[in-house]
């Protein structure tokens, strides 16, 4: 039986390019740029100063315990600068910046927990957070925060995240099928320090390989079993995925903790169990590297911190120059106006397009009022109307229609045969809602 | 590595587009709406196919001309004045004059869309409207030939001689409250059922064959260029109210067959009542809006003036399509049925 929701969109998955290809292990830059912010939340500061020799694994900035992960080196060698860098988010971030002398000399500073019995959930964000992961899948959360919201309530169901709707990205698909075994070990230490009943491992039906893999894992062991839901997207969202394992809907600004699930990516429970058992922190993640430009499309195991440049040079470079270059999957993920911004945590995928690919060059024309956007929206907007008072400026009427619930998904922008650019307008909205609210608030301030 | 410092694409995302686009919907509107000209072209000759010509080509040109007289940027491009053009001379009789799709569509293009702003924007169906409009000469807009008798005898683009036979449509005799497959006087010429599926009775050009509507409707199903919502209730909702209310005594089954079948009704509900422009958007705004118009068509097929009452019913739920995307909105994700609004800004 497959899981739906109401809503989403069929693209054009383009997985077939990489979903066959095992992932291959990237030769390791001669330097790694670390952003010292690749999570929601607050910045880190530098730990090391130039001209430090560090080690791979190492921790190099650290910040507030409560809402930062932490950052470790992904290569050992010398600090050569702590300066504004380019980001894949557009902006220039303190980073560090470390030369690599290619001896791997490991730190190993992460202390191993005592795993016989249960771990307890603080203890366990206490490691997840001195490993440094974060919500692999995208959210860019850091683990540990979450971890410890969840303890405070009743988690019934822990929720493995493996749908991967996006088009292109192959990323996770493939830690499925080459690292089944770390994604249960990681999913069943979240759901016994959680106090979890059930554990899922959700995968869309699409992923054959993936789901007959976690299926000889699953069934070998009790307490956790695969959910196979609709090949759809955008499936793997939060709410979607919650809503279609166990049937019940986030309310509006909760989370899923709210309805008792605790929903984590497959590359983050594989991360998890990396950290618990062999004690190794995040230094490394799976990029998938696709598109029509790219002239041999993989999936890397990619050290973080390393420049975009050298991930397409390393797929053999480009066909023909790029028309757009994107971080992050086609639906959600970020143009880039350069190469040289690194690869982050929360980096699934960088994916370089042809012109013309995806339907990109039809200009925006005028709302022909066909309805689709309402049709296929998963949080049952009716962006048609949002986008006409976006146009007309009013923006509190964008407000009483939900905009906050909008996740960005990106189905009304995909399907709308206007062109029209609707989640630009939304996110153009929210921006200036914000600023409205800000205002408010500063006037408020000044009256008393 | 082919990348030398050539600009790069900035935008937002997503950064893939479905296929169809506006002009692609267009084209499969128009592609379903050939079903029904073939056909009629079949039954009423090729005054049909030159009516439809001229009807398409005056859209076209009105539309082109008061873009570029108002300096707007051109939109003949969208396919949307052809769709205009082809089903204002569907819904006329093969005997009407060369001007009356000329005058419609003027009126459809000009005023009830071009002035509102265009595509998009228009609150009443442009085709509908002129049709409304050309009611105002009921001589020629409201009187039918049978097909086959000398239809391909008629003059292209001259004026029909007055003296062609005219024949009674299935819903005229339904008005007096006959079926049209009996007669009390036997002289009358007696319409078969079969030969109202098929579309061997007098009415418009396009409004006649019922079978190939529903191939049309078929094909715009299968292509999602529409959602069954709006035909079903509309269509569901004659048949309902023509089935438990039959007139002068009839039997239901019967009665509701050829209500289902005569006149516009199939025509309205597949091409008319569907146009995005003038429909809610919502799947429960399409039922409301379809039960609105299938209870108005039987209202004026029963108690009106006219024989058929599809025009003036979806004209009037287009004046309520907006007022039901604003009261019938979706349940809002995680709330309950009634919660609509929390205003929780992050």
């Amino acid at each position: 039986m497959l899981f739906n929701f109401k809503g989403g969109i069929y693209p054009d998955v383009k997985k077939a390019v990489t979903h066959k290809k095992a992932i291959e292990e990237a030769d390791a830059p001669k330097e790694i740029i670390l952003p010292l912010i690749q999570h929601k939340g607050s910045i880190c500061n530098p730990i090391v100063s130039v001209g430090d020799h560090v080690k791979l694994g190492q921790r190099v900035a650290e910040g507030d315990p409560s809402d930062s992960a932490p950052i470790h080196s992904s290569v050992s060698g010398r600090v050569v600068a702590i300066e504004p860098r380019l980001c894949l988010t557009g902006e220039n971030i303190i980073s560090i910046v470390i030369e690599n002398d290619f001896k791997d000399e490991e730190a190993n500073e992460l202390i191993i927990p005592d795993a016989t019995n249960r771990i307890e959930a603080d203890v366990l964000a206490d490691v997840v957070r001195d490993a440094g992961i974060v919500g692999l899948g995208g959210s860019a959360r850091p683990l540990s925060e979450k971890l410890l919201a969840a303890a405070k309530e009743n988690i019934k169901t822990v929720i493995i995240n493996g749908a991967e709707c996006e088009p292109y990205i192959t990323a996770d698909s493939r830690v499925m099928i080459e690292q089944s075994e770390k994604i249960y070990d990681g999913a069943m230490l979240i759901a016994k320090a959680l106090g979890a009943k059930e554990v899922f491992i959700a995968v869309e039906s699409e992923k054959e390989k993936a789901i007959s893999e976690l299926r000889r894992v699953t069934t070998k062991k009790t307490g956790c079993r695969l959910f196979v839901l609709h090949t759809k997207y955008p499936q793997g969202d939060e709410r979607q995925l919650v809503r279609a394992v166990t049937g019940k809907e986030i309310p509006p600004s909760g989370t899923s903790p709210d309805v008792g699930a605790f929903v984590v990516n497959v590359s983050t429970a594989a991360a998890v169990s990396m950290a618990v058992r062999k004690g190794k922190p995040l230094t490394t993640r799976v990029v998938t590297v696709s598109g029509s430009a790219v002239a041999n499309p993989k999936n890397l195991l990619v050290r973080i911190g390393t420049p975009v440049k050298v991930i397409f040079a390393a797929c053999g470079g480009f066909v023909e120059h790029p028309n757009k270059i994107t971080a992050g999957g086609a639906m959600m993920g970020m143009a880039q106006y350069s190469l040289e911004a690194p690869v982050v945590k929360a980096t699934n995928a960088v994916l370089a397009f042809c012109e013309n690919e995806g339907k990109m060059s039809e200009k925006a024309g005028v709302c022909i009022r066909c309805g689709r956007c309402a049709s296929v929206c998963p949080m049952r907007l009716m962006p048609i109307y949002m986008y006409k008072n976006y146009k007309l400026q009013r923006y509190d009427a964008c407000d009483k229609l939900n905009i906050w619930d909008c996740t960005e998904c990106g189905s009304c922008s995909y399907i709308c045969p206007a062109r029209l650019p609707l989640v630009s307008s939304f996110k153009a909205t929210k921006k200036k809602l914000k600023e409205k609210i800000s205002e408010e608030v500063t006037e408020e301030n000044e009256i008393q | 590595m082919k990348f030398n410092k050539k600009l790069l694409l900035m935008s937002s995302a997503p950064h893939i587009r479905a296929e169809e686009n506006a002009r692609s919907i267009m084209l499969d509107v128009i592609i379903a709406l050939m079903f029904p000209l073939i056909m009629g072209t079949y039954f009423f000759g090729w005054r049909a196919l030159s009516l439809t010509v001229v009807s398409v080509a005056s859209s076209v040109f009105f539309e082109f001309i008061y873009r570029l007289i108002m300096k707007k940027p051109q939109s003949v491009g969208d396919l949307s004045a052809v769709i205009t053009g082809m089903m204002i001379a569907l819904c006329l009789p093969v005997t009407t004059p060369i001007w009356i799709p000329v005058v419609g569509a003027f009126f459809a293009i000009v005023i009830v869309k071009q002035l509102y702003g265009g595509i998009g924007k228009n609150f009443l169906n442009p085709a509908l409207a002129a049709r409304a409009v050309l009611f105002s000469w009921p001589a020629f807009v409201s009187v039918w030939t049978k097909p086959g008798t000398g239809a391909f005898s008629l003059p292209l683009f001259g004026n029909v001689s007055p003296d062609v036979i005219t024949s009674p449509t299935p819903l005229g005799k339904m008005k007096e409250g006959l079926l049209p497959s009996l007669s009390v006087d036997k002289a009358e010429s007696l319409i078969d059922f079969r030969d109202v599926v098929v579309g061997n009775v007098a009415g418009c050009i396009g409004e006649v064959s019922a079978v190939v509507i529903v191939a049309a409707l078929i094909y715009l199903l299968v292509r999602k260029v529409i959602t069954i919502h709006i035909p079903l209730a509309f269509i569901g909702t004659v048949a309902l109210l023509t089935y438990i209310f039959p007139q002068g005594g009839n039997e239901p089954v019967q009665w509701m067959l050829y209500s289902v079948c005569s006149g516009g009704l199939l025509f309205g509900a597949v091409f008319m009542a569907t146009d995005y422009t003038t429909s809610p958007i919502t799947g429960i705004g399409k039922l409301i809006y379809g039960v609105g118009c299938g209870v108005i068509t039987v209202v004026i097929r029963y108690f009106g003036e006219h024989n058929e009452g599809v025009t003036f019913a979806i004209l009037m739920m287009n004046c309520c399509a907006c007022f039901i995307d604003r009261v019938v909105r979706p349940r809002r994700f995680g709330a309950r049925f009634f919660e609509r609004k929390g205003s929780e800004s992050k």
